[in-house]
């Protein structure tokens, strides 16, 4: 029954989750998914990283998305994300100028993906961080995670979360400084270097 | 060796009949399937061995998770929530209305959310590149909507009835005629990709990953009801699909919403 009577509390129940599937590429991305950051900003970040299955074998069929505050902090909302052309029917991207914090990107077939968005500020007593969720064919149910940014050991040391994440698997929720101006995170779904994944409860 | 059906059903039948153990036991009912679920082959390295880190959102408001994207009425067109309306002609199939209401599991609705779907045409097949399917593509139909609830909760799609398709996994693999979804929430901890699919349809025991979904109850939540009233006269057959959000949300972030 998938008509719910919300007088009846005992019948609104979750609706299950089901895998994304290999077929979503003509309808999920959009140009500028990855381009988060307004153009030109000068707290711009630059992630880069690869999704491996438990194989150790790159997945060209899936996609992150990345939702972060501003870097004071601040959680934007703000719409546009994926502006549309009501004339052609088509994307017009972002605006360059506003943040919406969210962005979509898919793997190419190499199984990478890039995104550029801003540095997040800290909120309470969380180190800075971004929201991560991966989708793929062959994911029942989508993964959170988090890219929590390398170099502030401090506030890293007393975050909530990697507190408590064992030491040896704390580093798979860190992003690593390639020095070449990008940050690395790959998100290993399986087996050696499993990345931690998140449950909310 | 070749995987049969008969190979497939079997593992089916396997999950089952552990899982209404389970229950017979008194172990929780699953309203989600399980990420490991080896019927679904494409699963098995595919999913996480350890066990996720639960964070309890109810103690940290902060929590960025506990926040979602907005979306707005730049984000989509008037015609992205109408499927039959994005080419020059008018696409193959039996065209058919798909409404409902999006809500938490309070049975709130959520408002101003967005709302993706994607399907393949009447014949089975998807306008993608990568899909081998040999059916014929319609040039009048990509499959693809758009829409924002509305204050109600409620969303609204007119399309074109999709058709099941083989899609290889074993001897005879074929998918129960679906549409894909993909739903925000108030709290990016409700993000739900889901399929809806058809009443009565008879591939639903064959198919591994409708029933991954363990629950006889919960995979009955994915099948949309007919509804006459919902059937627009000379045009289209009403289906009525109301969704609930799982994951937790902050009832204080609402306001205003």
């Amino acid at each position: 029954m998938t008509k719910i009577d919300t007088n009846r509390p005992e019948t609104v129940l979750p609706t299950p989750s089901h895998t994304v599937g290999p077929f979503y590429g003509h309808a999920l991305p959009f140009p500028g998914g990855g381009d988060i950051a307004p153009v030109g900003h000068p707290d711009t970040i630059t992630l880069q990283g690869y999704v491996l299955d438990g194989a150790g074998d790159p997945l060209p069929d899936a996609f992150v998305e990345l939702w972060g505050p501003d870097p004071d902090g601040n959680v934007p909302q703000v719409d546009g994300s994926m502006r549309r052309d009501p004339a052609s029917g088509g994307f017009l991207g972002r605006n360059g100028v506003e943040f919406t914090g969210w962005g979509r990107v898919q793997t190419d077939t190499d199984g990478h993906w890039t995104a550029r968005t801003l540095r997040p500020g800290a909120r309470g007593r969380n180190a800075p961080y971004l929201s991560v969720c991966v989708f793929a064919r062959g994911l029942l149910v989508h993964l959170y995670t988090r890219i929590y940014l390398p170099g502030d050991e401090a506030a890293l040391a007393a975050d909530p979360l990697l507190s408590r994440v064992e030491e040896t698997r704390r580093g798979t929720l860190i992003a690593e400084d390639r020095g070449d101006g990008t940050l690395r995170f790959d998100i290993r779904l399986q087996g050696e270097g499993e990345t931690v994944f998140l449950e909310y409860r | 060796m070749t995987l049969t059906q008969a190979d497939i059903d079997q593992e089916i039948a396997t999950r089952h009949a552990a899982y209404e153990k389970g229950i017979a036991d008194g172990a929780p009912v699953e309203h989600q399937p399980r990420r490991d679920y080896a019927p679904y082959r494409s699963s098995v390295l595919r999913h996480p061995k350890q066990p996720p880190v639960a964070i309890d959102v109810s103690k940290d408001p902060e929590l960025v998770e506990l926040s979602s994207p907005a979306f707005g009425e730049r984000d989509i067109t008037e015609i992205d929530n109408d499927l039959t309306r994005q080419h020059h002609g008018e696409p193959i199939g039996e065209r058919i209305t798909v409404s409902g209401r999006l809500l938490d599991r309070e049975g709130r609705p959520i408002r101003g959310q967005l709302v993706e779907i994607w399907q393949a045409n009447s014949a089975g097949r998807y306008a993608h590149q990568r899909e081998q399917h040999d059916a014929p593509l319609d040039p009048n139909f990509t499959g693809v909507g758009r829409t924002l609830t509305d204050d109600d909760g409620h969303y609204h799609f007119t399309t074109i009835q999709p058709g099941p398709y083989p899609w290889r996994q074993h001897l005879n693999a074929w998918r129960p005629a679906h549409i894909h979804f993909s739903l925000f929430g108030t709290a990016f901890t409700q993000r739900l990709v889901t399929q809806m699919y058809f009443p009565s349809d008879p591939l639903f025991p064959y198919d591994p990953i409708i029933q991954s979904v363990t629950d006889d109850a919960a995979r009955q939540r994915l099948v949309a009801t007919y509804d006459h009233g919902l059937s627009v006269p000379e045009f289209s057959l009403g289906y009525v699909w109301d969704i609930v959000l799982d994951g937790p949300h902050a009832t204080w972030m609402e306001e205003g919403r």
